[in-house]
């Protein structure tokens, strides 16, 4: 299971790559395989404001439907609209496989997301 | 949990063990869509070890039966298998299983998994006359060996030739590769294929056997997600959701299976009665035109109401489209019409398309 040391995580299994105040949200390796193919990603809209711990994202997978949550506040900005004809890319290259990005309106919830070693734990 | 013989061979594959009603088995291997696919075009192995089997014999095995189930098994020859429902008084599914004649007074029946107790309690509490019946579910592994190349990989173990055994057709103490087996031309994918049933104790032996020798012809192992969407697109009910004590066999479009005209059985008063005055709600296959995944229990509404519920739904590997089986009232049910699928709070629009969703590949050599 792949872990990027450069990324900051979530207990629920997202991650997240800080860019001044805009942050990448996508999931995890761990959660991809514990959720088996994905065949479609439910995106919000662009504009949607969001709140840390909301339910935002919904990843079917062949057997089921799984909730993904916001790990930071602040309004989504863009979508990634290649997960559209290819959901599947989030099992391939969860990393690369960027959900939405969000602008963030409260910068400081960076400081309570875990690390790569906390977020292993997590794993374990 | 409860394992099968093969649980060890699962784990050692990787697979994704899940608790499927009370039984430890994989989800899945490699991939759902692969192991999918490769059912489609080459072939899979299961293990179905969880399923039931129940022995029905005796002087009057046939005439219990007759009462019990809904076919009319009196028209087998033996070594053919029947396809039927066993249903309540009401009409409702007690269980849908596969009726195997060895002779008139000699029958194997094979139930659901989540349904063996009940399945032989029912049927210890409706024994009359000369009969014995006997749950030797423990006493068995099973294998199905799916998908086009399932016979190729085969007949590679046995002397016979399988082209002989006709579909719906088995044959007791076979010898496959030295282990003793009931070949059965049956399966639960929509492709030819056979069902393996056997001593417990030869599980791993078998699976190893089968697996090794079948993978030059691509045979992969394959988990309960591929068995599910593939009896999905083929149009086989599973039990709990197609069917169910509350859902006639009727409604769920296997009146294929229900002789009304044979003599007396259990649930032929509120069947005959229910097909007179025609059905108030029936199975349909569906496609969503919005984008969204329909899955058992959604509800469905046409006109602004309620009009019935999604029984499976799912992505379909093969077709690549987001399909749904649903029970809903009769006069929304023509091929064509709008639905709405309620999906997370919003009213998704699907239409009624024809099933099955995959046309059925077996071998009809007879």
């Amino acid at each position: 299971m792949k872990i990027l040391n450069e990324l900051k995580y979530s207990d629920s299994h997202e991650w997240i790559k800080v860019e001044g105040n805009k942050a990448y949200i996508g999931i995890t390796d761990y959660a991809q395989d514990h959720l088996g193919e994905v065949v479609y990603a439910e995106l919000p809209e662009v504009d949607t404001a969001v709140n840390t711990g909301e339910q935002f994202i919904v990843l079917e997978s062949v057997k089921a439907a799984s909730d993904v949550y916001a790990p930071l506040s602040g309004t989504i900005t863009e979508i990634n609209e290649e997960l559209a004809d290819n959901p599947g890319f989030i099992n391939e290259s969860p990393y690369e496989a960027w959900l939405v990005a969000i602008d963030m309106s409260n910068p400081e919830e960076v400081s309570t997301l875990l690390s790569a070693a906390d977020y292993e734990k997590v794993c374990e | 949990m409860k394992t099968t013989p093969l649980y060890e061979k699962h784990l050692e594959l990787s697979g994704k063990i899940i608790d499927f009603s009370g039984w430890a088995l994989p989800v899945e291997y490699s991939g759902i869509l692969s192991e999918h696919e490769a059912v489609r075009t080459k072939s899979g192995l299961f293990d179905v070890s969880h399923m039931g089997e129940i022995t029905v014999k005796g002087e009057e095995a046939e005439k219990f039966l007759q009462m019990i189930v809904t076919n009319d098994v009196s028209v087998l020859t033996d070594g053919q298998i029947a396809y039927t429902t066993m249903c309540y008084p009401t009409g409702g599914v007690v269980d849908d299983l596969l009726v195997y004649k060895n002779s008139d007074e000699d029958f194997l029946l094979v139930v659901n998994a989540s349904n063996t107790d009940k399945d032989f309690e029912w049927l210890e509490s409706h024994i009359s006359g000369k009969v014995e019946v006997k749950n030797v579910s423990p006493f068995y592994a099973q294998l199905a060996l799916q998908g086009p190349k399932a016979q190729t990989i085969l007949q590679k173990f046995v002397k016979e030739e399988l082209n002989d055994l006709k579909f719906y057709h088995f044959k007791s103490n076979m010898d496959v590769g030295g282990i003793s087996v009931l070949v059965s031309r049956t399966g639960y994918t929509g492709e030819d294929g056979f069902e393996l049933y056997f001593a417990s104790e030869d599980g791993p032996q078998m699976w190893d056997m089968l697996l090794e020798t079948g993978k030059d012809e691509g045979l992969v192992p394959a988990g309960l997600g591929a068995r599910d969407t593939l009896r999905f697109e083929a149009g086989l009910p599973l039990y709990g959701q197609e069917i169910d004590k509350d859902i006639t066999p009727l409604e769920a479009g296997l009146g294929f299976c229900v002789k009304l005209a044979k003599d007396d059985f259990i649930g032929k008063e509120a069947l005959v009665k229910q097909k007179s005055e025609g059905l108030k709600r029936k199975s349909v296959g569906f496609e969503m035109i919005d984008r969204g995944i329909p899955r058992s229990h959604y509800d469905v509404y046409a006109d602004g109401k309620k009009v019935g519920y999604v029984t499976t739904g799912s992505y379909s590997p093969t077709l690549k489209k987001n399909i749904g089986l649903a029970l809903i009232d009769a006069d929304y049910t023509k091929e064509g019409t709008e639905i709405e699928i309620l999906i997370r709070g919003k009213n998704l629009k699907a239409q009624i398309i024809k099933k099955p969703f995959y046309a059925k590949k077996y071998k009809n050599n007879n």
